[in-house]
């Protein structure tokens, strides 16, 4: 039941992880995308449409992922371009992607989808309690896995990551040294956007196999909080998805569980989820915009963690002086 | 270091290529034959205004050139078309006799310009050698840019450490690494814009050590200023423009201060006037009280136990290097942010520390802030507006109508607001433009205008002539002290020490949110009062300084 529930709880962590990911490279060059979740319920819808009409849910990833950096591009030509504001342009993405996932999709609701296979990786996936954990997985953990490291490696060794992180930091200095700053921002939000993209796949392909409406479920508000609550650092992105991931999914186990079940669980653990089951649901539910809560009180109380943490030129529009 | 071949630049000569590339060894003083750098009839326009109007200079080997002129004369856009931000519309570029077209800051660097930016174009969250590999191209940026960036400061007697977080810095390091990055680049020519606005009396010694030294390598240097003391001892040479056009070109040590200065302005500027105060007797107008404010952000610094007294008929000016507490003393000055204590702030002896802006301005005072565009005016509202908008309050009885509703009385407004401009000389297109339409010296006429005109019996200002030009900057200095004289108490912060000594009858300097005490003007020298602003103190009921060594000397 343990290996269950930790197998649930990646299943619940990935999708937060790609799209948190996606986003924390797109603040980190000073753009605010507050359309995420927007972002990811077309690429949930398209992922589906995809898979269903070819049967093929590889080309339902890809087209979800490509949807996802096309949809993105849209918010990039009028935040960087013609420079509108970043909050409201970000929370009309994400009310246009609801709406028109929900018209695209209306047709899918009810009709089975296709699975992406899971990728057992040979000889460690036999390994005991790990290898089904960690190497019997789908393909986007593992993809999801490797992106944060990879991103963590372009962010702190390589130049054009300096350059990105340096375009964050202060947009004017950066422009006046010659880096084009509307290049850098477009891609960094073409990379967000196809992360969220697959995000969404990972609804539609992995997670269940059908169309729901409105089935992000608010994941992408979570993932932009997770940015903040891992102080825009890779590492802590992983660790917050996790945390995130395995809040949600205890506090479904909880809520299904009777307390007589665990009566055979040793006295610790059993007084354990008699506690956590007398915490309200929706107590749970919100403990990761809580935790964003907390995190951004400890770092704007120390001012070394506000300069070397947060990206100055976030949300600010750029426009060239003439 | 230097003798790096320059790579493949893509500009119009190949065959000098050899010996630009050898420069550093052979040439130092023998190359009067071709200038450097030399610009031909350049014209730039952006829509109407004719930002550079063939303009044409010459900077030869190893010479400190000066560009002199006032704000929006066009020495930002003619510099501007040097580093490759902006193209000229007609005229050539020439560097060591060919003709080159400079197409991105990044061509430029390659090859052999380089620019300190006025405002530095620093990135405060990383270190000084991310900064540094920023700014350098693709092939230089090999090895370890840390010990290379820690050798050649060191090198020049600029010390830094390459791991340090720049936004940890003071501004007189920063402006060292600013200098350290361009030097990396190995160029010929450095261009400084306004490199001392910032930096104390001492820390601008350092930089002239500094400039000297490269001069004597050879690096040609264009050196861009308003501060005519600064030119005519550097400079071996200048050029003014003025409108967008050079009027004239000169040998900045045979002028005197006067004469540049009137070909920068194109008349003569007005000597200030002002006797000598005689406050003996006088009562306080401002009094404070051992004013403390903690810290609100990370950012600001805490003020810690200012006491002054001003009293009627003088001007005092709050002398400090920007960032040590000015701002924050203003916004409590002037109730943009307010005390428990009443007592701590007296204005006409009645306790005010408690009271907000409004409250203090019926109490006779006036306040002027530092931005004139969104804090001392709001650039989208017609001139009418923002005189409302600072004077609704303590002048409610002229400006609004009886009645609950209150309603506006707009042809009085407009009456004022043409007394104050007629008063303070004040150049708009149309009757009530906006704001924002206004050049900063006028805009900066109107918003004291708007003040003096109440006659007010203290007054507070931050910055009265920053970015503003010579002519009206002198108009609002004689404004400021003939109040004073007329009996009203003046307070005056600013950074710009040459206008501290023109107007004060008292100087104190803010250092990390202390104040000193008063130094009589008779008394003030330029030297007392830079180390002040350096953190020293001499004496005076100052406490001691965590942090004297950071703005420490640098021989």
């Amino acid at each position: 039941m343990l290996e269950n529930i930790l197998l649930t709880i990646a299943t619940a962590a990935t999708p937060l992880l790609l799209a948190a990911i996606g986003e924390l490279v797109v603040e980190r060059s000073g753009v605010l995308n507050l359309g995420v979740e927007g972002i990811m319920i077309m690429g949930a819808v398209t992922g589906f449409a995809v898979s269903l009409s070819t049967g093929n849910p590889w080309l339902g990833l890809i087209a979800a992922t490509i949807a996802g950096a096309l949809f993105s591009q849209l918010f990039a030509f009028l935040v960087i371009t013609i420079a509108t504001n970043q909050v409201a342009t970000g929370l009309s993405l994400t009310l246009l992607g609801i709406g028109l996932s929900g018209m695209i999709g209306e047709s899918f609701v009810g009709q089975p989808g296709v699975k992406l296979p899971t990728l057992d990786i040979p000889i460690l996936s036999d390994l005991p309690v790990v290898g089904k954990l960690l190497f019997a997985q789908d393909p986007l953990f593992y993809l999801s896995i490797v992106l944060v490291f990879a991103v963590m490696w372009f962010l702190f060794r390589t130049r054009t990551g300096l350059t990105l992180r340096s375009i964050g930091d202060n947009h004017t200095s950066a422009h006046a040294l010659g880096i084009s700053v509307h290049k850098y921002r477009y891609f960094a939000v073409m990379f967000g956007g196809a992360c969220g993209g697959m995000a969404g796949a990972h609804l539609t392909l992995v997670y269940t196999s059908q169309w729901i409406e409105n089935m992000s479920a608010g994941r992408g508000w979570i993932a932009l909080a997770l940015v903040v609550f891992a102080s825009w650092r890779p590492l802590r992105v992983l660790l917050g998805a996790y945390l995130f991931g395995a809040i949600t999914i205890v506090q479904l186990h909880i809520q299904a569980t009777n307390l007589r079940d665990l009566e055979s669980l040793p006295a610790p653990l059993y007084w354990l989820a008699e506690i956590v089951k007398s915490i309200p649901s929706q107590f749970l539910s919100s403990l990761p915009y809580l935790a964003t809560i907390l995190v951004l009180v400890i770092i704007s109380s120390n001012r070394r963690l506000t300069l070397i943490n947060t990206p100055a030129s976030l949300g600010r529009p750029f426009v060239p002086d003439r | 270091m230097r003798g790096e071949p320059a790579g493949d630049i893509p500009v119009q000569h190949s065959g000098n290529m050899a010996e630009t590339g050898l420069d550093g060894a052979g040439k130092t003083g023998g190359g009067s034959a071709t200038p450097m750098l030399e610009v031909r009839d350049i014209v730039k326009t952006f829509g109407p205004l004719t930002a550079n109007d063939h303009v044409s200079l010459a900077i030869g080997e190893g010479e400190i050139h000066a560009l002199l002129g006032e704000n929006g004369a066009g020495k930002s856009t003619l510099v501007k078309m040097l580093y490759g931000s902006l193209q000229p519309d007609s005229g050539d570029i020439v560097w060591r006799g060919e003709k080159v077209s400079i197409t991105s800051p990044s061509q430029a660097r390659r090859i052999g310009i380089g620019m300190v930016f006025q405002h530095f174009s620093l990135f405060e969250s990383l270190s000084v050698a991310d900064n540094i590999l920023l700014s350098l191209e693709p092939d230089l940026a090999k090895g370890n840019i840390a010990e290379k960036a820690r050798q050649l400061s060191e090198d020049y007697g600029l010390p830094l450490n390459p791991h340090s977080i720049i936004g940890d810095l003071s501004v007189g390091e920063r402006q060292r690494v600013e200098i350290v990055r361009c030097l990396l680049q190995n160029p010929d020519l450095i261009i400084l814009d306004e490199p001392t606005s910032v930096l104390t009396p001492q820390e601008a010694d350092n930089l002239f050590v500094t400039l000297e030294r490269l001069k004597s390598e050879g690096k040609s240097i264009l050196y861009i200023s308003h501060r005519l003391e600064e030119v005519k001892r550097l400079c071996d040479r200048a050029t003014i423009l003025r409108h967008g056009k050079v009027v004239g070109e000169c040998d900045p040590r045979q002028e005197t201060a006067a004469s540049l200065a009137s070909l920068m302005v194109g008349s003569s500027v007005d000597e200030i006037r002002k006797e000598a105060a005689d406050t003996s007797g006088k009562e306080a107008l401002l009094t404070l009280n051992g004013i403390d404010l903690p810290a609100s952000s990370p950012f600001a610094v805490a003020l810690s136990g200012i006491t002054l007294d001003v009293r009627a008929g003088e001007v005092i000016g709050v002398a400090g290097v920007a960032g040590n507490g000015q701002s924050e003393f203003f916004r409590v000055v002037s109730g943009e942010e307010t005390l428990r204590d009443a007592n701590a702030i007296l204005i006409r002896g009645q306790p005010a520390a408690n009271l907000g802006i409004n409250q203090r301005r019926r109490m006779g005072a006036a306040f002027v802030p530092e931005e004139r565009l969104g804090h001392g005016a709001v650039p989208e509202m017609p001139l009418t507006g923002n005189l409302l908008l600072s004077r609704h309050s303590s002048d409610r009885a002229a400006f609004v109508g009886l009645g609950p509703i209150g309603l506006v009385r707009t042809d009085i407004i407009r009456d004022a607001s043409a007394r104050v401009s007629e008063e303070m000389d004040v150049r708009k297109s149309g009757a009530d433009p906006d704001a924002g339409s206004l050049s900063g010296g006028n805009l900066q006429k109107f918003i004291m205008g708007r003040e003096l005109d109440r006659q007010p019996s203290v007054i507070v200002v931050n910055q009265p002539t920053w970015g503003v030009d010579a002519g009206a900057a002198a108009r609002i200095r004689q404004a400021l002290i003939d109040l004073a004289r007329s009996g009203s108490a003046v307070l005056v912060i600013s950074q710009d020490l040459d206008e501290i000594f023109e107007i004060s009858d008292s100087i104190v300097v803010m250092h990390d949110g202390y104040m000193s005490a008063r130094v009589p003007i008779s008394e003030a020298t330029y030297e007392k009062i830079g180390l002040l602003m350096g953190g020293a103190n001499p004496g005076h009921e100052m406490p001691e300084m965590p942090d004297t060594a950071h703005h420490g000397g640098v021989a």
